[in-house]
């Protein structure tokens, strides 16, 4: 079961597969577009979906009827009907949605790339719209009006002890990480400190013209022992769109296409919605492990190679975890690698979440990560990592999830 | 020190369905058990529908020894990512049982912060509504109170 990721032996495919000469360098990201990111949007977030698609259309050169495909997060409550009705697109030939919270980022890509190469569709549109900030916000436990029978057999075994939200699921992963690896909560700290520091060069972020301080870190309250208030994500209404489309296709429009080098998504034994405590070891995140395995297997490059990373980071503790599993660095040692943040910074010799990730930007549930990277590889961002070549996005963790590599 | 309820909030209860039925039944009855295959011994848990080593739909419910110890634990220590029927702080642990499963659940006779990895556990039963049993886990007996980490 979970022996191969112990013993970290992957029984890979030395034969390339049909993904490999599909997908890879044959798919490209040619339009983004996002709205404002807020605590209060004060529209719907059909109208808010609606915005970032037209701004993504309008981004890549196309008209709306070019539109062909939607991609969605089981997550969202905007259906493909409404959104066709309300942007007047005439016909969709494929449509789907992709499941598990801020896991389905990343997937969405991998399924529209999938439709794109084998045309079934020529332009599809994956995007995520919510108001999580000012409705329903995920980060809470839903006050008198939840149901009094957990929502599944496996919440089943959680709820009822109190064990039911995400920060308390992360914080099960994160003590027995720090008592295996001796991580430490100022590690976790510098994690917060960059990624504040990153959003400072970011004027769309919601935490930009607010720097903070590893002192500012260890002394917000904590929410769940071992997990600071700091050690958040921003809880954010707004809504991101990506364009996929193919190589070919891209040539000819108006941005510089973002070429999918390789686009990989995994689950991993025993593993659960964030709850994953039955696992022989639960101190990482195996799916991360058997996607980075795929992810790099495709792309043909390693991870020297990558020169920017947009990390999923709901929590402090996913960076080490995924710098580990990813093979960034070796087990154990990804705090150790975050600390003093001189190797994570932009101008260090692996930047991460340069426009201030799900922890300073605003939490489009792992979307913004994914248009970040588009922007480093045209070269817009506003926190530009000079002659960033490949980088590398990654979705929800802890949940089944997926990955990205990007390339000019 | 135990969790304590707000009167008033409807607690949450477990759904309850064919394949874990058997494992409420005995909490129920102030009883632990582990879904095992009895074909090729593994114990599952969370129960199943078959075994996930050898695929066998054959199982029983083998009695646990209640004994364990902490594998991991958080203590929860703002209301609103807690339940809102359940008094904050408290402690939220992971034990791993003797026979290698885990289980979510609280614990009765320690404060959070003497909580501590590898603490040597065992079960008792908390007969929280009339139709709600839940397993906790106390100090095993002979166990030196330890500081944890904090």
């Amino acid at each position: 079961m979970l022996e191969e990721y112990l013993a970290r032996k992957y029984r890979s495919e030395t034969r390339p597969k049909a993904q490999d000469y599909l997908i890879k360098d044959k798919v490209a990201i040619v339009g983004i577009g996002q709205t404002e990111f807020s605590i209060d949007s004060g529209r719907s977030e059909l109208q808010m979906a609606c915005e970032a698609i037209k701004a993504a259309v309008d981004d890549a050169g196309l008209k709306m009827e070019d539109i062909d495909g939607i991609v969605k997060f089981t997550f969202d409550f905007n259906d493909e009907t409404s959104l066709v009705n309300a942007l007047g697109i005439p016909k969709l030939k494929f449509f789907g949605e992709c499941g598990w919270g801020g896991g389905a980022s990343v997937p969405t890509i991998l399924h529209a790339a999938t439709a794109v190469a084998t045309g079934v569709a020529d332009y599809v549109v994956c995007f995520r719209a919510l108001n999580e900030r000012s409705g329903r916000r995920y980060g809470y436990v839903p006050g008198a009006t939840l149901t009094t029978i957990a929502t599944n057999t496996h919440y089943g075994m959680n709820f009822p002890f109190g064990f039911m939200s995400p920060i308390a699921w992360v914080a099960m992963f994160t003590q027995r990480y720090m008592h295996e690896y001796g991580a430490t909560s100022e590690q976790l700290g510098w994690v917060s400190v960059v990624l504040r520091e990153h959003a400072q060069k970011n004027p769309n972020a919601l935490f930009y013209g607010k720097p903070i301080t590893l002192k500012d870190h260890q002394e917000s309250p904590m929410v769940v022992d071992p997990l600071r208030r700091m050690d958040c994500c921003v809880d954010t209404d707004g809504a991101v769109a990506i364009i996929v489309t193919s190589a070919e296709r891209a040539k000819n429009l108006k941005q510089k296409p973002a070429y999918i080098l390789s686009v990989a998504s995994s689950t991993a034994t025993d593993g659960e919605l964030m709850t994953s405590v039955y696992r022989k070891k639960i101190s990482l995140l195996p799916e991360t492990w058997y996607m980075g395995q795929e992810l790099f297997r495709v792309a043909g490059v390693t991870p020297k190679d990558i020169d920017v990373i947009e990390f999923y980071d709901a929590f402090t503790p996913l960076i080490p975890m995924q710098l580990e599993e990813l093979g960034f660095c070796n087990v154990g040692e990804g705090a150790a690698f975050c600390e003093g943040g001189k190797r994570i910074r932009v101008g260090g010799e692996l930047p991460i979440n340069t426009a201030g990730g799900s922890l300073s930007e605003a939490y489009i549930h792992g979307m913004n990560q994914i248009s970040e990277a588009v922007r480093q590889i045209r070269g817009t961002s506003t926190n530009q990592v000079k002659n960033a070549e490949l980088v590398l996005a990654t979705s929800g963790l802890g949940v089944p999830t997926g990955g990205l590599i990007l390339r000019r | 020190m135990a969790v304590e309820y707000f009167k008033g909030i409807p607690l949450i209860r477990p759904l309850i369905d064919l394949d874990n039925q058997g494992f409420w039944e005995a909490v129920k009855n102030h009883k632990l058990v582990i879904q095992r295959c009895k074909d090729c011994g593994t114990y599952v848990h969370p129960p199943r529908p078959c075994c996930p080593n050898c695929n066998s739909f054959k199982k029983v419910w083998a009695p646990a020894s209640g004994k364990g110890e902490i594998y991991s634990y958080v203590n929860i220590t703002y209301e609103k990512v807690g339940y809102p029927g359940m008094m904050c702080p408290h402690a939220v642990v992971l034990v791993e049982l003797e026979e290698g499963t885990r289980l979510i659940t609280n614990v009765v006779d320690m404060k959070p912060e003497d909580i501590y990895i590898g603490m040597p556990v065992e079960v008792v039963f908390e007969d929280i509504a009339p139709d709600l049993t839940l397993y906790k886990f106390k100090k095993s007996k002979g166990v030196k109170a330890k500081k944890g980490k904090r």
